[in-house]
């Protein structure tokens, strides 16, 4: 194995992404789970967050649908770098006078708990669009009849809604999770230690630029096509007993 | 008409007058002084935001038309490697292609004499270039695979049509496939150029002085946290409604798309 890395010249980059502590793969390895963490985090919250707000869209009163309006429209047009400082500020700000009103000190919020905060913030607007036309995609025949059979509003939400939705948010969904993984990078310009930050101290610190940028690429580039491979077996168990896209149709 | 009279019910009238309120208490209750201090930078970086997002989108789209035409209708050692390219551009975060580009390249170049001796030298030792680069890459990878989707859409009978004109293959291009194609994915273009817009302020990671820098300067010099970033939020969405209200204009005037099923 030495012998074939010699040969090709890659023996010292393998010595820099080793995983004992001479070599950074470690650091590397902890900021990528820093970084699923944060993504897994801010992707469920945005989906309560867009759960909430197709919801509000479609049955809320005017005013709520205004509000909702006004949410998705600026959350979509202001740069995700821009809105992470405001909200970053913003709920660090709002937690610190809570904790001095309630006669605690100012309170050091934790990195992963504050991003899963901003881009959950920020995926929710994604998500609301997103879901609000998957829910506006069932026939409303199926709500009609859960209606009609008398369920109660959250079971019908949990038996009929959500399940026949599924297959129309999934393709929409899954660029959101994969816009999640990406928008986790921008946490490293706020200083949270996730995997492009970690790279960057590695390289900055061994001069080794361009090994650790690409195998940082590699990582985020195994986590997308790993992902893509998931949300297709979703996609196709939401599907199941639906006639194929391809074939069927009109 | 009909857009004024809807803004003009009793709930709008009142979240519009919240939103005076509140932009009364900002212009009241929030510190402003520092405004006059820093109007020509701000001036300058908006005018750089721009400059780069018009260039990138237009290089961007250049390259992406061969992408998307490569994907899907050319051989197959064309379209892998395009593919390829958009594969990797869409699945790596938009900051380590713009770091490795400036780090990596930016480390590597000095060690070659010729480089240095060249004429591009003096260029290559800004950052705006890797900037512009790292951004018309991305801009060219989303679009690329957005103008696959596009060329595909369109009808085959018309391109055989051409065909059985005598048309050459470079006229058809020109005059039937490339038009159509646009014309197809011009909403979807529209989004992705806000999209590309609000990327650009990861080039002040690279020290390019862009808009967001020069907010990122007035809080790091005045210790004012609010007050810019709003401003800055405001300027972005004005862009953006520009850039939205562009492309419905170009929308408006090519002719619609025509329903087939």
């Amino acid at each position: 194995m030495e012998a074939l890395l010699d040969t090709l010249g890659l023996a010292e980059t393998a010595s820099l992404l080793a995983l004992e502590p001479p070599g950074w793969g470690a650091n590397l390895l902890r900021g990528l789970a820093n970084s699923l963490q944060i993504a897994l985090g801010a992707f469920g919250f945005g989906l309560v967050i867009g759960l909430a707000g197709a919801y509000g869209k479609l049955y809320g009163g005017p005013l709520l649908r205004d509000l909702l309006a006004i949410y998705t429209t600026v959350i979509r047009a202001v740069p995700e770098l821009v809105l992470i400082l405001i909200l970053y500020y913003v709920g660090s700000d709002l937690i610190n006078q809570a904790a001095i009103a309630m006669g605690y000190g100012r309170i050091e919020i934790s990195g992963v708990v504050a991003g899963i905060w901003v881009l959950g913030v920020v995926q929710g607007a994604y998500a609301t669009e997103v879901l609000r036309g998957a829910i506006q995609a069932i026939p409303p025949g199926q709500l009609d009849a859960a209606r009609a059979f008398g369920m109660p509003p959250l079971m019908t939400l949990r038996r009929v809604t959500i399940p026949a939705m599924m297959s129309f948010a999934t393709p929409g969904l899954a660029n959101l999770w994969l816009i999640a993984t990406k928008d986790t990078a921008l946490l490293a310009i706020v200083g949270f230690s996730e995997l492009t930050l970690e790279t960057r101290q590695a390289a900055g610190s061994t001069r080794a630029y361009f090994t650790f940028f690409l195998a940082a690429g590699a990582l985020y580039l195994l986590v997308t096509l790993f992902s893509g491979a998931i949300f297709a077996r979703i996609e196709k168990w939401a599907r199941r007993g639906q006639p194929s896209l391809r074939e069927g149709g009109r | 008409m009909s857009d004024l009279r809807a803004l003009l019910i009793p709930r709008r009238l009142f979240l519009m007058a919240l939103f005076a309120g509140f932009v009364i208490w900002c212009a009241l209750s929030l510190r402003w002084d520092w405004v006059p201090q820093y109007l020509p930078l701000a001036l300058e970086g908006l005018w750089r935001t721009i400059w780069i997002l018009v260039v990138t989108v237009v290089l961007g789209f250049t390259l992406a038309v061969p992408l998307g035409l490569a994907q899907a209708a050319g051989p197959w050692y064309l379209a892998a490697p395009a593919r390829l390219f958009c594969t990797i551009i869409r699945g790596t975060p938009l900051l380590l292609q713009i770091w490795l580009l400036y780090y990596g390249l930016g480390s590597l170049f000095p060690q070659y004499p010729w480089i240095r001796g060249s004429e591009l030298w003096p260029y290559l030792r800004q950052a705006w270039p890797y900037a512009v680069l790292a951004l018309t890459l991305s801009y060219a990878g989303y679009e690329g695979e957005v103008m696959r989707g596009g060329f595909a859409s369109v009808q085959k009978g018309q391109l055989e049509a051409a065909r059985a004109f005598g048309m050459p293959r470079f006229t058809i291009f020109r005059r039937i496939w490339l038009p159509q194609a646009i014309r197809n994915v011009l909403p979807t273009l529209g989004g992705e150029t806000i999209l590309q817009l609000k990327a650009t302020p990861l080039v002040a990671t690279i020290t390019v002085i862009e808009i967001y820098s020069v907010s990122s300067r007035v809080r790091a010099d005045t210790f004012i946290v609010y007050e810019p970033l709003l401003l800055l939020a405001l300027v972005y969405m004005i862009i953006a409604g520009l850039i939205a209200l562009m492309f419905r204009w170009i929308e408006n005037r090519v002719p619609s798309r025509p329903r087939h099923g």
